[in-house]
């Protein structure tokens, strides 16, 4: 934001206290009110949008559904933030949470290993993949969406193979529980990605991570040059993404006990990248914010669910999903925005010189 | 009575060397790939009823790829085969080659698919007809719930023709029962994911699934993802909702073995038999019908357990 700006919001909001000015200011302004904007408008189409009830001992109501469905894009959403940030970009998320739901749920049918053993080898398999692409970046400087799109196009066969190409379901009380269970009201899969996003969140923020992350994204020759590996930080930004991938992937076929190859994740990718574009990052590198992408994930996720309820006809779901995110983004941009101001201005012009 | 047995056993002999004879076949078997188990399960039917009729089935897995498909049937046509079954994996491009069979007088089947061509290219199709499983499954509904039922519908891909023909299918025998109404229907993509998701908001919709009488999915898989968000909310999917969904594929009816839903419409995937047939009948000279139809039945719990046994006993 420009500082012209800055000062007629200033001056827009004089008066009242500074934090709500600082709100309108920060760059979680923009992000947050078009969260609300698209609750309000579902609460408007669908009256009982807001209304959460308590059902077997757990919360149950549209605004659950919105946290429970987008907890997994939030998690991929996230990991994609961090490889954003190293101005790269990952595509292979959704093949990878088909890998991984077929990795579990082949361990969990045909195995005796304890579920914490299957979450490890899990986990590792989405690091593995992770790592692939991170080599490839990195080590063989192919560019990010031509390296990672080889294993978005060959994860899924990597999935079928593990499968044999069927819907591979299993029963585990463990996993149940993580993909639809609760734990105080809430669902476990929320709690759970909460505190991934949580933890990645103080393993970037706390330490110099996310700085160096930001500088290798803002320049990687410069950062370089500062003393930063680089090619290393690169390598850890896919393995994020990776990592969160696999964990999305568990909570995914955890859900519908079963891993579909075919369809579990696909086209998660762009829900990711589209969440971390509402968070306000550049897709040039640079900057990553891990809060505003979870909104971001969460902007998506209620307007998916609020078209689901509102009984639109299926045949409109794309466009209207499609025009929503064109506004949300034209809202965000410099831009537009500055267009928009000035009209404003036009409008509210003469009360300014009063 | 020796003399009865006697002739009856010639009469048998010479049936089945007539059989033998005429079915001495080479048949080339386009298959799209084998992404799903009911595409698994037609793969092998086809195989099994091929062996049984001694006919030399020339196999080839597309995996997905039109390309793959018509190289495959230029090869057969290049070989001479008797006849050719396709699966086509898309509905169009396929002119050229079903010309270049006709030109070298191999009959072509359509299984399980149409094609957008001239229908002279092919010699027939034979498959399910999707509206008449939507008109069934509505009708046993009608039936179950004294032609009075709010019903919910989880639709297939927007703009499949699976989607389109059994939705129109079930919505014309819906029409005829002025107390029974589609409330709400949106798509589920043919998914486990998609089904839950989107009868997940039905339920928040329809005042938490009490005004629900029963669910339509468009396929198995929806109608498993549904039963769980059913579960979810607090309700007995099967005795709180009525379910119907169609395909026949292994995992539902051990839901139904276990009481979470009511019915499903087999997807027939037997249908080597009446494509082998319809060439015979070609070869000599009898007319042969564009559409062969081959409708699967409608199982109930009574057998369901049988079913699940019998499906996943390989």
């Amino acid at each position: 934001m420009n500082g012209l700006s800055s000062s007629r919001n200033k001056a827009a909001t004089a008066g009242e206290p500074g934090l709500v000015a600082g709100f309108l200011r920060s760059r979680a302004f923009w992000p947050v009110l078009v969260l609300l904007l698209i609750l309000m408008a579902n609460a408007f189409i669908s009256p009982g949008f807001f209304e959460v009830t308590i059902v077997d001992g757990h919360l149950f109501g549209s605004l659950v559904d919105v946290v429970h469905r987008g907890a997994p894009t939030a998690l991929v959403a996230v990991g994609m933030a961090v490889v954003i940030g190293t101005r790269g970009i990952d595509l292979s998320v959704g093949a990878i949470i088909a890998i991984c739901g077929a990795v579990m749920a082949v361990l969990t049918r045909d195995t005796g290993f304890s579920p914490a053993v299957i979450m490890l080898a899990v986990m590792g398999t989405g690091a593995l993949c992770g790592l692939w692409n991170g080599v490839l970046v990195a080590f063989l400087g192919i560019q990010p969406i031509i390296a990672t799109l080889i294993l978005m196009v060959a994860g899924r066969g990597i999935a079928q193979m593990i499968t044999d190409g069927q819907i591979v379901t299993f029963h585990s009380a463990f996993f149940e529980a993580l993909g639809a269970g609760h734990f105080a009201y809430i669902p476990v899969r929320v709690e759970v990605a909460l505190a991934a996003v949580l933890l990645l969140a103080l393993l970037l923020r706390r330490t110099a991570l996310g700085l160096f992350v930001e500088a290798v994204g803002g320049n990687a020759a410069a950062s370089r040059l500062a003393g930063i590996e680089a090619r290393g930080i690169t390598v850890f930004a896919y393995v994020i993404s990776g990592l969160c991938a696999a964990l999305a992937g568990i909570i995914i076929a955890a859900d519908i006990r079963g891993a579909d190859a075919n369809n579990a994740g696909l086209w998660l990718e762009l829900d990711a990248i589209l969440s971390v574009v509402i968070g306000g990052a550049s897709l040039m590198g640079g900057r990553f914010y891990i809060g505003l992408t979870v909104i971001g994930a969460l902007t998506i996720q209620s307007l998916t669910t609020g078209i689901l309820v509102s009984g639109l006809p299926p045949q409109y779901n794309l466009i209207v999903k499609a025009a929503a995110v064109l506004v949300v983004l034209l809202l965000q941009a410099p831009r537009s925005r500055a267009l928009l101001r000035a009209r404003l201005g036009g409008l509210f012009g003469g009360k300014r010189h009063v | 009575m020796l003399n009865k047995t006697l002739a009856g056993l010639v009469l048998g002999a010479g049936v089945a060397f007539a059989c033998a004879q005429a079915s001495a076949l080479t048949i080339g078997f386009s298959q799209i790939g084998s992404e799903s188990g009911w595409r698994t399960s037609e793969t092998a039917s086809i195989k099994a009823e091929a062996e049984k009729r001694g006919i030399d089935l020339k196999f080839s897995d597309a995996q997905q790829k039109q390309e793959n498909q018509i190289k495959a049937l230029r090869s057969f046509i290049a070989q001479g085969v008797d006849g050719i079954l396709l699966a086509p994996v898309v509905e169009t491009g396929w002119d050229q080659v079903l010309k270049e069979a006709k030109d070298a007088k191999i009959p072509v089947v359509l299984v399980d698919r149409g094609v957008a061509a001239d229908p002279s290219l092919y010699l027939t199709k034979v498959a399910s007809d999707f509206a008449e499983e939507g008109s069934l499954a509505a009708s046993w509904l009608a039936a179950h719930t004294n032609g009075k039922c709010d019903i919910v519908e989880l639709q297939g891909t927007v703009g499949s023709s699976a989607a389109i023909d059994r939705k129109k299918g079930f919505e014309a025998v819906v029409s005829n029962f002025p107390n029974m109404k589609i409330i709400r229907s949106q798509s589920g993509d043919f998914t486990r994911a998609g089904g839950k998701e989107v009868m997940e908001s039905f339920l928040k919709a329809e005042n938490g699934g009490k005004s629900i009488c029963a669910l339509y999915a468009h396929n198995d898989d929806m109608a498993l993802g549904a039963i769980q968000a059913i579960k979810e909310a607090g309700l007995k999917p099967g005795k709180d909702i009525t379910i119907i969904s169609i395909d026949g594929v292994p995992d539902i009816f051990k839901a139904m073995a276990d009481g979470e839903t009511n019915a499903t419409i087999e997807l027939n995937p037997h249908l080597g038999g009446p494509s082998f047939d319809a060439i015979n009948a070609a070869k000599e000279g009898k007319e042969v019908p564009k559409w062969i139809k081959a409708n699967g039945p409608l199982y109930l719990p009574d057998t369901a357990a049988a079913e699940y046994a019998k499906r996943t006993a390989k």
